[in-house]
């Protein structure tokens, strides 16, 4: 960074940060964390919250560091006894018209109006008499539910979506203690980006009807993931209660979603959760299927690959991580006729005022690694090419009913799925793998970013991943082949992200260009 | 002339001097009586010249900060190729000040001329003249006079044959006090929700429209052309007390006292001399319990304090209080201290913004405490509590109307707090307070 850096002394920590920098993101950087509200990186700062006032050295009155820029030399106090009186005091104006409906209230737990109590708040109400300002639930958008008892006027859902989201539909009504946020009478929330203000909230005012009730915010278990919808990889967390997931919300990564995360992808996740999974490998015995062991599978697939000589088809889904695809495309080596990545197309909806931020209409996570590990999205082609192959991989992918009718002219098919199609009565196989929210793996974004995905649940039964099955059968089709044992083997063994590892890529991935040009490919 | 009132030989009149005069309203009028003449003058002038003759006068904003006017006419920035804004604050709103509203009703000229000249010296065309949303009479005197200055070629592409384009365009307020707060003011104007913001950056740097902008009080412009006529100097030698308080000022004195009305004192003018003699002191039988010097927002004074009090922006800050807006409310013995500080309370919590928390709460929740107090529930712990809320509504916002609010409940328990504690229970019977 060119940057001219200045030191600051925060908590008694000396930090040196970019001239021009805010002391809430100067603290960061010294490990301390300012109280706030209004504050969000990715929004505007209005500096209303008044939480996040610190005492700065020489400064008359306490300063409100989301907006107070620091200077070099400057000597800054979070926690010092004024410091802390200023903020006791913002917790008391706060509460006094909060309904304290914490035991009903979905937020609880992941709270900030909580935490932040609890931390430096008065023990003890001094305002204990009065009725509390009371207005009824109202119903913002197709997933909204504003419930303004609960709002502390924050403001973080108006600036949203007036500055990020372009679509200017909500605003502070009324003045006073009498202010709530209002919807535009003639507006709904429907923005196609505007679940975000649910994750904005600091505290339940705005709330998911898709996850009203479902689960208590201590139940959740949280995993580092990326959205499977689209080339965009927006970061997400997948939360799971009992290997149940209930809720995808944005992971922040600046490169590429900042903190934000479309509807459309925000709600698929139901499929992670479908009860009706393949859970052992089926082998065709004549009309009936017959479950098998997995060394039995595997060495189907190896026969039926060395068996294929030189016209096999792969046919991928979006979500096959590059993992799955890399390994079967290794499998099949030289006897590939064709393969292809299915990739649905949607219409694009961009966020508004972030660039390079959109729903993409491609509508395929890996489409990107796809194409780097040499796999086309080339879907009409490669059914085209059916009719002549000798063997069909079907890999994680839904069919349409033409794809179905046109593996029937393929001589066999594996088909390595999560659900079971009727339309493949004929397989010769049906290998039960795991989903992307079921194991380890990298996605390669729209700009070359690879980035890894964790697995969120247990896989049902003996469901596998698809760079396993996929590894195995290479394995057993060749003497002195060793299979990669991992995930993280399996990633690091393929040739084009040359020597790449997952910890290199972290949880906010890396961009691929300087990679592959030294890959040479 | 003089309105309501005739002038007092003890009054400086400077801006009231045509105050009930009705032909000073019309341009003519108003010429005849030597308007325009400094704006003609003016015109030769390079703007640094106009800026240094206002900076020579030590004319202060007379809004309430009292900010030197010459000097917040040389922040703006020169030859940057952006267009400025002149803001004329006629948002008038704070309780007890009615005085813009005079200058308004009886010399809208003075005030168009004092904008042009601030327009020519800060390189603005164009001046927003934001008009307090109740001020019907005002707002019609103004639409007239600025009519009939375009008519008479002031105002205009070619303003009084400068070949610079002067415009001021009267933009009516809503009903919110917190618009006159200079930020909100042109939030406002640029039809936001009229929210203050948070400075830096500050309006000579971005302000309206994100334009460098400069914003004075309806009389602080009044008094420029006086200025420019009679020259710096003048301006500048009166003064009966301090040489950084030059001036006249506009006092709106309002209350228990015999006369109330606008009086026009020379800055250092006794406050004791003001009230007993201009004013004609308290009621028969009744003697002064407490001032509110500068508009509700200020601290309240004592009798004892108000003794030997200098009018000024210096001395009432010596005896614990502000000029502010010049808006003087006078208390007699028959006044319930607790029941006014709870409506100056309730008028701060409904003109609340709402954007910080502080005062969002703070003042709603002073308001509820002063209610229950006089309601006969209050409580002993309750005057601390009002202390300690106070604190915390003090200077911990974006704006100063918590901090307004504030002021007078600390001041008001700090020195009449035998007031307050007649309401508690233990001390008397309860008495229902009107919604």
């Amino acid at each position: 960074m060119a940057d001219e850096l200045v030191s600051v002394t925060i908590d008694g920590i000396g930090v040196q940060v970019p001239k021009g920098t805010m002391i809430i993101e100067a603290a960061k950087q010294a490990g301390v964390l300012v109280p706030h509200y209004c504050y969000h990186p990715s929004l505007p700062s209005p500096a209303v919250c008044r939480m996040c006032l610190v005492e700065v050295e020489k400064a008359p009155k306490l300063m409100p560091a989301c907006v107070t820029s620091v200077v070099d030399g400057q000597v800054v106090h979070v926690h010092s006894p004024q410091a802390l009186k200023g903020r006791e005091g913002v917790l008391e104006f706060l509460l006094i018209n909060h309904p304290l409906d914490c035991p009903i209230c979905d937020q609880a737990g992941e709270c900030e109006l909580q935490d932040f109590q609890f931390q430096e708040g008065r023990r003890g109400s001094r305002h204990d008499d009065y009725p509390k300002r009371y207005a009824p639930v109202e119903d913002f958008g197709p997933d909204v539910l504003y419930v303004p008892n609960r709002c502390i006027l924050c403001t973080r859902c108006v600036r949203f979506m007036d500055s990020v989201a372009e679509d200017a539909v909500l605003e502070v009504y009324q003045r006073g203690d009498r202010a709530y946020i209002g919807i535009d009478p003639s507006e709904r929330l429907d923005h196609p980006w505007s679940g975000n203000v649910v994750d904005l909230c600091p505290v339940g005012s705005l709330i998911s009807k898709d996850f009203l009730h479902k689960a208590r915010a201590w139940d959740l278990d949280k995993t580092a993931s990326v959205c499977p919808g689209c080339t965009q990889g927006c970061n997400m967390t997948i939360d799971t209660r009992d290997s149940t997931v209930v809720r995808l919300r944005p992971r922040p990564n600046h490169d590429v979603n900042r903190h934000f995360m479309c509807d459309a992808g925000r709600a698929d996740y139901r499929w992670m959760n479908r009860g009706d999974r393949v859970e052992a490998p089926l082998r065709r015995d004549g009309e009936r299927w017959q479950a098998c062991d997995w060394s039995v599978a595997v060495s189907e697939v190896a026969r039926l690959v060395a068996d294929a000589d030189g016209s096999v088809v792969l046919l991928a889904g979006g979500r096959t991580s590059c993992e799955s695809l890399g390994w079967m495309l290794q499998l099949i080596g030289d006897r590939r006729l064709a393969a292809a990545m299915r990739v649905p197309l949607g219409s694009e909806s961009p966020i508004g005022a972030i660039p390079n931020l959109a729903l993409r209409a491609e509508r395929a996570a890996n489409l990107e690694g796809a194409r780097l590990l040499g796999a086309s999205s080339e879907w009409a082609a490669a059914r085209t090419a059916l009719a002549g192959a000798r063997l069909a991989i079907v890999l994680d992918v839904e069919l349409g009913d033409d794809d179905a009718t046109a593996l029937a002219g393929a001589g066999h098919v594996i088909h390595a799925t999560t659900v079971a199609d009727p339309r493949l009565g004929a397989a010769d196989l049906v290998l039960p793998i795991t989903t992307m929210a079921e194991e380890q793996g990298v996605f390669v974004n729209r700009d070359r970013r690879a980035q890894r995905f964790l697995p969120a649940r247990s896989a049902p039964g003996m469901a596998r991943p698809g760079w396993w099955l996929a590894s195995q059968a290479w394995a057993a089709g060749g003497a002195g082949r060793r299979a990669p044992g991992t995930a993280a083997e399996a990633f690091a063994m393929l040739p084009i992200f040359a020597g790449l590892t997952y910890r290199e890529l972290g949880l906010t991935g890396r961009v691929m260009d300087g990679v592959l040009q030294g890959a040479g490919s | 002339m003089g309105y309501p009132h005739p002038i007092d030989p003890r009054e400086t009149p400077v801006l009231s001097t045509y105050f009930g005069d009705a032909e000073a309203r019309t341009y003519a009028g108003w010429v005849k009586r030597g308007g325009y003449e400094a704006l003609k003058k003016v015109i030769a002038m390079a703007p640094d010249d106009i800026i240094a003759e206002v900076k020579a006068s030590g004319l202060r904003g007379r809004g309430g900060a009292g900010f030197p006017t010459g000097l917040k006419w040389s922040f703006m920035p020169k030859e940057d190729g952006k267009p400025h804004y002149l803001c004329c604050n006629a948002d008038e709103s704070e309780p007890g000040t009615f005085k813009d509203r005079e200058i308004m009703r009886w010399t809208p000229h003075a005030l168009i001329e004092g904008c042009a000249i601030a327009q020519l010296a800060i390189r603005a065309e164009t001046c927003y003249l934001y008009i307090r949303g109740e001020f019907t009479e005002p707002f019609h005197i103004m639409t007239r006079a600025v009519e009939e200055a375009y008519a008479n070629g002031v105002l205009g592409a070619n303003a009084l044959g400068s070949g610079r384009r002067v415009d001021i365009v009267i933009h009516r307020g809503a009903g919110a006090y917190i618009c006159g707060e200079e930020t909100a003011l042109m939030n406002s104007i640029e039809g936001r929700r009229g929210n203050p913001r948070i400075k830096p950056p500050f309006p000579a740097v971005a302000g309206l429209f994100g334009k460098p902008t400069t914003i004075n009080n309806v009389e602080t412009l009044a008094a420029v052309p006086a200025i420019i006529n009679r020259g710096a100097a003048w301006y500048a030698s009166l003064t009966l007390s301090s040489p950084k308080s030059t001036g006249t000022k506009l006092i709106s004195v309002c209350g228990h006292v015999q006369r109330p009305g606008v009086y026009e004192i020379t800055l250092g003018f006794p406050m004791k001399e003001l009230i007993y003699d201009l004013c004609g002191g308290m009621r028969p039988g009744r003697t002064l319990k407490a001032v509110i010097p500068g508009g509700s927002s200020v601290p309240i004074m004592t009798p004892e304090e108000v003794e030997g009090c200098a009018t000024d922006y210096e001395g009432i800050v010596a005896k614990g209080s502000m000029l502010g807006s010049g808006g003087m409310i006078v208390m007699d013995d028959s006044t319930d201290l607790v029941y006014q500080i709870m409506r100056l309370a309730r008028f701060y919590a409904h003109e609340s913004c709402s954007q910080c928390t502080n005062c969002r709460e703070g003042t709603a929740w002073t308001t509820r405490i002063l209610e229950r107090l006089l309601a006969g529930e209050g409580k002993a712990s309750d005057l601390d509590l009002l202390l300690d809320l106070s604190e915390n509504m003090t200077g911990k916002t974006i704006c100063v109307l918590s901090d307004s609010c504030a002021a007078p409940v600390v001041s008001g328990i700090q020195k009449f707090r035998a007031d307050f504690e007649a309401w508690l229970p233990a001390a008397r019977p309860a008495m229902p307070v009107g919604a």
